[in-house]
């Protein structure tokens, strides 16, 4: 694991306030891509975690009721290689909402069909997070591999023509000062294939993982200190309301899963227990707020114009 | 202030005046024929419209209770935003400028009367407690969209915060959701903007304990024209004439979930 703290900091313990966010990894570290940002790894052979069954799924779904679980999220790897994710979803929609993030190349157009059924079915928001990383297979496939430009735009016209408005979500691998520019490319991007109401999220880069290898890992001092939390809002850290099942028990975030103090236990019970802060990843969590909520920005065609003129 | 003990059979209740006077007049027009023996405003009384200050003496001599939305937060406070906690550059943009105009344009007296509003009312409503808050009871500005909120925490809710009913408002949204154990949760709508359903009316809502809950949402008309006129000579985007005017919302989109958003045109 990258970004281990060997010194002797003190670090502050965040207690769990509510549990409102029930992730699942479920799909472990197993991926249909090996992007090279990925900040736990995941490729077609990294079985480090493995698939979820449905029957954690269903058993989870039933705890998470005792403690007032407000949103449920679907994360892997690539969580479509699960070959139950549908029944997955389709139980998690009876509970309450379902956040899944995908590539969405592995979504066919008879996935996409019972997906827009399930989702019709229930009162809760299905949502479809799908990452792509440039408006441009230029921009995009050095990072998530070749092809995959095309083949995950493919992805979200399917799940556009039966009614989703999926979430684009894009990590951020460029300066702030193009910020305008690759927004407004993106939206271009989703427009031209027929996305009239495009949706965009950005999210900072997680420096663990294979992430180190293509910038930089942690540099010193970049860490949470104990004064650090004073006047922090520290609901911002998904750790303060979110906990993580995966295949091998259950985790404190989906960031940490590759560290081995970040497994809590079996049950949701076993993880309402603090958590130490004492990784670099933590640093990134403290600086960025966050990054796992659905807001993401809406289209509009004058919304360049607007932003210069306004400057 | 915060009304405990107080007893009612029949109350009206509403949320984010958005500058809007003239719905709220219409308001407190229609709401004189309902035979209603106390009204609340859960809060947001700026943003959007057209001249703030206009809103503050009609709640006033209406003897509206008034609670303390983020946005009366804000402006109370002198804080830099809303709080909605907008991350997209085109929704902070709106933002932005109807925060800065609704700022510039509330007189101090105003702000300082927003400042000291109460976060919640405690009241009983027949034989129910029933607890109003802005956006949630645990966080002013959280925001509970029916359909990102299940039962079973609503549920939670009414246990952690020792009620039988609770009603919020701040998604712009109305919405009932009956609960196990005869409790239940109430979005009491807003009267300062449409609903984002294609229709330029707004909405606010009676609530009677007589056998049960009855909860009705009533449909208020107002003259919507005179508004996006104002508006027009305040100088206010397009964009928010265009919601007063069409019935669908056009900015800080981000906020919806995906079953709220496709409801709406953008
Ligand atoms: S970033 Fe996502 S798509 Fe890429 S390898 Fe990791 S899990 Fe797979
Ligand atoms: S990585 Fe972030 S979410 Fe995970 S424990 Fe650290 S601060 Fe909390
Ligand atoms: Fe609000």
């Amino acid at each position: 694991m990258t970004g281990e703290n060997v010194n002797t900091v003190q670090h502050p313990t965040l207690e769990l306030s509510s549990l409102d966010n029930l992730w699942f990894q479920v799909a472990g570290t197993l991926c249909n891509l090996k992007c090279n940002h990925c900040f736990i790894s995941c490729s077609p052979t990294n079985d480090k975690f493995g698939m979820l069954s449905l029957s954690t799924v269903e058993r989870t779904l039933e705890e998470s009721v005792k403690y007032g679980v407000k949103e449920y999220y679907y994360t892997g790897g690539e969580p479509f290689m699960n070959a139950e994710i549908i029944p997955m979803l389709s139980a998690t929609l009876r509970y309450g909402p379902a956040t899944v993030l995908t590539n969405a190349i592995l979504i066919s157009d008879d996935m996409t069909e019972q997906l827009a059924d399930i989702e019709a079915s229930s009162s809760y928001s299905l949502e479809i997070r799908v990452s792509l990383d440039g408006f441009t297979p230029e921009m995009n496939d050095p990072i998530r591999g070749h092809n995959t430009f095309k083949r995950t735009v493919d992805g979200i016209r399917r799940l556009v023509k039966v009614g989703f408005l999926p979430i684009i979500t894009a990590v951020k691998t460029w300066d702030d000062d193009r910020d305008l520019e690759v927004i407004g490319g993106f939206l271009q991007q989703m427009l031209d294939i027929g996305y009239s109401r495009p949706r965009l999220k950005l999210i900072p880069t997680l420096r663990i993982g294979a992430e180190p290898q293509r910038t930089h890992g942690y540099l010193e001092g970049e860490e949470i200190t104990l004064d650090m939390m004073d006047g922090y809002d520290a609901s911002q850290l998904i750790c303060s309301n979110s906990r993580i099942m995966t295949d091998k028990g259950l985790y404190v975030c989906p960031i940490l899963i590759d560290a081995d103090d970040a497994k809590l236990g079996e049950t949701l019970e076993d993880g309402l227990k603090p958590y130490e802060l004492k990784h670099r990843a933590c640093y990134t969590c403290y600086m960025s707020g966050a990054i796992c909520s659905n807001a993401s920005s809406s289209g509009e065609k004058l919304f360049a114009e607007k932003l210069s003129a306004h400057q | 202030m915060n009304f405990n003990g107080q007893t009612y059979r029949r109350i009206a209740a509403f949320g984010g005046v958005y500058s809007n006077h003239i719905a709220l007049e219409a308001m407190l027009n229609d709401v004189v024929h309902r035979d209603v023996e106390a009204i609340f405003c859960l809060g947001d009384l700026g943003a959007f419209g057209p001249h703030p200050n206009k809103v503050f003496s009609l709640l006033v001599q209406g003897g509206v209770n008034v609670m303390q939305g983020n946005y009366d937060n804000s402006i109370g406070n002198h804080l830099a935003d809303c709080q909605c906690g907008y991350t997209d550059p085109r929704d902070n943009y709106f933002a932005k400028l109807s925060y800065d105009y609704t700022y510039a344009n509330t007189d101090a007296q105003w702000k300082w009367w927003m400042k000291s509003l109460p976060t919640e009312f405690r009241i009983r409503l027949g034989r129910y407690n029933l607890l109003m808050c802005h956006g949630s009871p645990r966080k002013m500005n959280e925001f509970l969209w029916e359909s990102t909120t299940p039962a079973h925490f609503l549920k939670k809710l009414t246990v952690d915060y020792h009620a039988d009913v609770i009603l919020a408002a701040h998604t712009g949204i109305h919405s009932y959701r009956a609960l196990p154990q005869d409790k239940h949760f109430v979005n009491v709508g807003v009267i300062g903007r449409p609903a984002n359903d294609g229709n330029t009316n707004v909405w606010y809502t009676l609530l009677t304990a007589d056998e049960g809950l009855d909860v009705e949402f009533i449909p208020l008309h107002y003259s919507y024209r005179a508004l996006a006129e104002e508006m027009n000579e305040e100088k206010l985007p397009a964009e928010f004439i265009e919601t007063v005017e069409t019935g669908w919302w056009t900015t800080c989109l981000e906020i919806l979930p995906a079953k709220e958003r496709k409801r709406g045109k953008w």
